[in-house]
């Protein structure tokens, strides 16, 4: 496990030291803080503007930094021919693959922990600044119920990293990992519809396939709440949010476990 | 690693995938979402929804469309008491408003405004409405007027106002020439024996044989003036 961890850190380290990750986070965090001047013009819906362009930025720009970050994290080592003198250390194929993995999830943490931050400092700001009974909503401004809606952005950036690190193990371009990983994303955030499909064909085989496509694609739909917890209802339960994130460890495992067998057959010349 | 434990990475992996789809399914029956999360319409402007598409109407008609079925579809199933098909008006008028030259839209989405309730909102008036919108978008699509006439024909009874919107649908060029007999056959189910005669009289000096045939035969069934 040292050598899990010691390969996650690497990745930490190499990752904050990204200028990707700089310029995705800081426009967020920029984004987050300019949400307070949009909600100027919102007649009344402030509050709820500031939480929703919020919760957006943090989980748009962990979608981009995962994608972009995790698609390289295998092929860059190959294209970098790093991976020649790290495989030839003692470290075996799944160590690589595992430590690779937790490292880029330990960065998006943090990162979604930062621009979290920002949002919780800019409401209590605007809770503190703003006279009472000026707003509408019966939702507290600086409200707890916020955490479900990052946890699941959490485990759902842990869901979509698993699927780029997938990716980056068999795929050789760049582009090509980046289309492909959106692509599964954007599937994935169809996969309510496509499993509701079945009643709109009159075709049994049709709606059964669209059904099994839409119950195998990881369904990233099922992660938001943004709208539930930000209007406060209906009541998001926590049972509801640690089942969502069993959903998305118990397939992001899977997928890792099938990013470590294409890696181990992997052959370097 | 070898041959027998990337077998056994690859099974887990599998059963993994499996396993975490039925978290899913047994999370969902713990905690059901509601569904009225999914019955709200943010924007209700096809004009806005056009500007912000960004070059991308036909596709945003597209899935409005789709929404549009989904919720027609969905809610025929549905035991809902209150705001059945209350979204179908808007969501084809959004479709209509970001591709105008969808004609299925027009018609499909006019047979299920006009369709009575409980399999329909039976709005006869806004599948009508939308015909019309339809006509303005393209005044050459005879097939708006004759749908209009049939949706009078379903659901309201009202033969002559059926049969003059066949014949406002004959009028355009390049309609079929069965609708002029069909808008005569109506108003003398309407009892407009005289509206039926003219337009059989025009019909006899048609240049189709069968069509000459027809309107001479309907008119000595009419009997005389």
């Amino acid at each position: 496990m040292t050598r899990v961890r010691l390969v996650a850190w690497h990745v930490f380290k190499e990752s904050v030291r990204d200028r990707v990750l700089f310029a995705i986070g800081g426009f967020a965090i920029l984004l987050v803080v300019a949400s307070v001047l949009i909600g100027q013009i919102t007649a009344g819906q402030d509050v709820r503007i500031i939480k929703n362009l919020g919760l957006a930025t943090i989980e748009m720009s962990g979608v981009l930094m995962a994608v972009f970050i995790g698609v390289g994290l295998v092929s860059r080592e190959i294209e970098r021919r790093s991976i020649y003198s790290l495989l030839a250390k003692p470290l075996h194929r799944w160590e690589f693959i595992v430590g690779k993995y937790l490292g880029l999830v330990g960065t998006l943490a943090v990162n979604v922990a930062l621009m979290a931050l920002a949002l919780f400092l800019v409401l209590t700001w605007y809770n503190v600044t703003t006279p009472q009974g000026s707003f509408a909503s019966p939702v507290p401004i600086v409200d707890p119920a916020l955490l479900k809606v990052l946890v699941l952005i959490t485990a759902e950036l842990m869901l979509l990293t698993a699927v780029a690190l997938l990716v980056s193990t068999f795929s050789s371009s760049g582009v090509m990992s980046t289309v492909l990983t959106l692509g599964v994303w954007v599937v994935g955030l169809l996969s309510a519809e496509l499993r509701g499909f079945s009643v709109l064909t009159s075709s049994p085989m049709l709606g059964s396939l669209v059904q099994i496509i839409g119950t195998i694609v990881p369904a990233f739909s099922e992660f938001d709440v943004k709208a539930e917890v930000v209007n406060g209802r209906p009541p998001v339960a926590w049972g509801y949010v640690w089942m969502t994130v069993a959903y998305a460890v118990t397939y992001a495992a899977g997928l890792v476990g099938a990013a470590i067998a294409v890696f181990s057959r992997k052959e370097f010349t | 690693m070898t041959t027998a434990p990337r077998a056994v990475v690859v099974i887990l992996a599998a059963g993994l995938v499996m396993l975490a789809a039925a978290t899913l399914v047994a999370r969902d029956r713990v905690y059901p979402r509601s569904v009225a999360e999914t019955r709200e319409l943010y924007l209700t402007s096809g004009d806005t929804i056009g500007t912000l598409s960004l070059g991308f109407d036909s596709v945003l008609a597209d899935v409005y469309w789709i929404r549009a079925i989904q919720h027609f579809a969905g809610d025929q199933k549905s035991h809902l008491t209150t705001g059945r098909y209350e979204l179908l008006g808007p969501l084809i008028d959004i479709t209509t408003s970001l591709d105008p030259y969808f004609i299925t839209a027009y018609i499909f989405g006019a047979l299920f405004l006009a369709e009575p309730f409980p399999t329909g909102p039976g709005r006869l008036d806004l599948g009508v409405a939308l015909l019309e919108k339809g006509l303005r978008a393209e005044p050459s699509q005879w097939q708006y007027p004759q749908y209009i006439g049939f949706l009078h024909y379903w659901h309201s009874g009202d033969r002559r106002e059926a049969a003059r919107q066949f014949e406002r649908a004959a009028a355009i060029p390049g309609a079929p020439v069965w609708l002029k007999p069909l808008a005569a056959s109506m108003f003398v189910e309407g009892g407009d024996r005289e509206a039926a005669r003219t337009i059989l009289e025009l019909l006899i000096q048609s240049e189709e044989r069968w069509l000459r045939d027809l309107a001479r035969r309907k008119l000595q069934e009419l009997g005389p003036a």
